[in-house]
């Protein structure tokens, strides 16, 4: 309890929330600037601020003094409201998830189940955005969104499922004091690889980024917004970044409590849960600065024939486990071998058409 | 990935295919190419290659300067390959002419034509990373050692971009006097700037899921093309002009043609990797041979006027082969001047390659290409 009044404690709760995700997001606009730029070489950005700190808040002043565009051919509801239709459910989903021990706004019995079902209804703002903008890319663009999110949404939900039937909870508070002394990424190591790519999918980030590909559909869904509705997006992406990695830290790494216990205070669990989530925050970047894209086929042949089995062969181990009251490093064993299983398979599949990769030399020069 | 394609009429659920204008300003058409897909979702049912944004007329240009003045119109027809279309015009000059260029002058350009070749295939390691779809890291990298040898040619000719160097006869001026250090320095900085692209790119399993098998051409089809360069040597032809035809002294030099086996995507970008290890080789053996003396032929006046005569003379720039065909009616400026360019040739394959593949797919194709749209459209 931070207030003793429940309407004002919610209250402030609420604005915690709606705070520190915006500063969150302009933090880490600049993070990524610097990360990505660090891999390629470059300082990133440097001019604003020392070493460049200030450029979020720069590019935040930018984007809401431009001007807002609509295309005149557009359809005018459709194209405003896509970018809400895109961001609200993002923070909806913010509601329910506990940073700490006692920081969240309500934590809800369902939470898990909650936070699944808002952040899907995002996928409807692209579909809007890509029909509403009445741009050819935006239209391939959209339709590449939905095909891709709505299939990677499947094993996520599958992987996440998995670690709440071992944790018998659908209460992420509970899910995390359950992993005091063992996080489940110990004994379900292939949920956590599940999760991880179908959650770099959700975010359509490297290698990943079909449905927004820069040299392809230019920017996909987004291409015709400006100014502040794009930003909405870019919000969006970030916030989704944030959520994604927190779930992760809080289903997969123990949260806040592994390995400090569940009694350390604020000042300890804080950092705790910022270092995991800073963890997944910098893979995902890390991943962009390398990796190249996917094509859509082979996209949704990753989702359907490697992600979506393994999935439901983690349900079914744990399930195994759980009825037959197995000790918890059967799970771990079970799922370890399925995970070298998943690993092979998908650089098998990489591999297939690979030949070997040295060009032949033909030996024709002549020493005068 | 090609897939059996139906007509709209005939499918169970009735759909129209879109057109999409792809360009002309568009982050993946390396210039003002603009090509009109009509796809089938992401499927390319047709794809119609419209060119001629860059057209600016070098040709007839060309023809109302004097020799030494046209020189610059090769620079910017093949803004990558600058030294390489200069050679190919200056060779055609000397060849009417009849001068023979110092030993000191061949050197020189041999050496200069293929560290552009390293730096031209650097730009296309670049923009190939970013078509696959690397954020930027492929680019960075290139630039990074394309840099130190644009600031060598700097050095030499004072230009970044439009050298102007090559002269009918030498080269305008000889090259500073710690040259072969520099060169040196640029040589090691490339090698490992090819390690960096090679560790990239190469075995990245992603690159390797996505070029390898697309879009693969026959050796016949690339003759039956007219398709040159590296997008030939890809297909298993052991075709390289420094080598079938020697021009300057490049029978003098030892190095091998890389050639790929299937004549995909995936070959293409190997067989431009291995060729810029040949090219440093080849600076290499310059660089120790080169001698000192004069770098421009004896006698000549100050406005060329060439004797009657015409000549097609070809090279291998970094796209293919770069053809100038010649007519002299012994004026002081080219009868007629006209360019044979091999990105031309090599984008009339892009049609074939990409029919039936996916959008995402077409990209690479025009990006395995290496197109120079300036030395396309002319």
């Amino acid at each position: 309890m931070i207030a003793d009044n429940p309407w004002v404690d919610a209250l402030v709760r609420m604005g915690i929330v709606a705070l520190a995700v915006p500063v969150a997001v302009i933090i880490l606009t600049w993070v990524e600037r610097k990360v990505i730029g660090r891999l390629q070489m470059r300082l990133g950005p440097m001019r604003v601020g020392p070493y460049g700190m200030l450029q979020g808040v720069a590019d935040t002043i930018k984007l809401l003094t431009k001007e807002d565009l609509r295309p005149q051919t557009a359809d005018r509801w459709t194209f405003e409201l896509a970018p809400f239709v895109i961001v609200v459910p993002v923070f909806l989903a913010f509601v329910t998830l506990p940073l700490t021990a006692d920081l969240f706004v309500r934590n809800l019995t369902l939470g898990l189940f909650y936070i699944v079902a808002v952040s899907g209804v995002s996928i409807v703002g692209f579909v809007m955005a890509g029909w509403g903008s009445d741009n050819k890319y935006a239209l391939l663009g959209g339709a590449r969104a939905a095909a891709q999110l709505i299939s990677y949404e499947i094993p996520l939900v599958m992987a996440v499922l998995a670690v709440a039937m071992v944790g018998q909870s659908l209460n992420l508070a509970e899910l995390v004091n359950d992993q005091g002394s063992v996080p489940n990424i110990v004994w379900q190591p292939l949920p956590f690889f599940i999760f991880v790519v179908a959650g770099l999918a959700e975010l359509y980030r490297q290698p990943f980024d079909i449905p927004v590909a820069e040299s392809e559909v230019v920017g996909g869904p987004f291409v015709e917004y400006s100014g502040i509705r794009w930003s909405m997006f870019q919000m969006a992406e970030f916030v989704n970044m944030v959520l994604i990695s927190v779930l992760g830290s809080l289903l997969f790494l123990g949260g806040w409590n592994w390995p400090l216990g569940n009694e350390a205070g604020a000042a300890l669990q804080v950092p705790l849960i910022v270092v995991k989530t800073s963890g997944f925050i910098l893979m995902f970047m890390w991943v962009r600065g390398s990796l190249p894209r996917l094509r859509i086929d082979q996209l949704m042949a990753f989702c359907w024939q490697i992600l979506l089995p393994f999935a439901f062969l983690q349900i079914i181990i744990n399930g195994w486990v759980l009825v037959y009251d197995w000790p918890d490093w059967v799970m771990g064993v079970l799922s370890g071998l399925a995970t070298a299983a998943a690993v092979y398979l998908t650089y098998r599949g990489a591999q297939q058409a690979a030949e070997p990769v040295s060009p032949r030399l033909h030996r024709v020069g002549s020493a005068f | 990935m090609t897939t059996e394609y139906r007509p709209p009429h005939e499918r169970e659920l009735e759909t129209i295919d879109l057109n999409v204008n792809v360009g002309p300003q568009h982050p993946a058409t390396h210039g003002v190419f603009r090509m009109v897909l009509t796809v089938d979702g992401e499927q390319v049912v047709d794809l119609d290659p419209v060119i001629g944004y860059m057209h600016r007329g070098a040709e007839k240009l060309s023809e109302n300067c004097d020799y030494r003045q046209a020189i610059g119109y090769q620079d910017r027809t093949e803004y990558l390959g600058q030294f390489n279309a200069e050679l190919c015009y200056v060779l055609a000059v000397e060849k009417i002419a009849g001068i023979q260029p110092p030993e000191r002058a061949d050197y020189i350009r041999v050496i200069l034509t293929e560290l552009n070749r390293i730096a031209s295939h650097y730009m296309f390691m670049g923009a190939f990373g970013t078509d696959i779809g690397i954020f930027g890291t492929s680019f960075m990298y290139s630039f990074r050692d394309r840099e130190t040898i644009q600031d060598l040619f700097e050095e030499v000719t004072g230009e970044r971009m439009m050298y102007a160097y090559f002269r009918p006869g030498g080269v305008a001026w000889d090259v500073p006097e710690d040259f072969r250090e520099r060169c040196r320095t640029v040589l090691d900085a490339v090698r490992c700037g090819i390690e960096d692209i090679d560790g990239l790119m190469t075995e990245n399993e992603v690159i390797i899921a996505r070029c390898r098998g697309l879009s693969p051409v026959t050796p016949a089809q690339a003759i039956d093309w007219g398709v040159t360069g590296p997008m030939l040597r890809a297909t298993g032809l052991a075709h390289d002009l420094r080598v079938a035809e020697p021009y300057s002294i490049y029978d003098r030099f030892e190095f091998d043609i890389p050639t790929g086996t299937q004549g995909d995507v995936y070959d293409r970008y190997l067989v431009r990797l291995a060729e810029m290890r040949q090219s440093v080789r080849i600076v290499e053996q310059a660089l120790e041979r080169m001698p000192e003396g004069p770098i421009m032929a004896e006698g000549l006046k100050r406005t060329l006027r060439l004797p009657e005569g015409e000549v097609y003379m070809r090279n291998e720039t970094p796209r293919g082969e770069y053809g100038i065909y010649l007519i002299s009616r012994g004026a002081d400026k080219p009868y007629r001047l006209k360019i044979r360019s091999p990105a031309f040739s090599n984008l009339s394959a892009l049609r074939a390659m990409s029919i039936g593949s996916y959008v995402a797919d077409t990209i690479i194709n025009l990006g395995s290409i290496d197109i120079v749209l300036c030395e396309v459209d002319r």
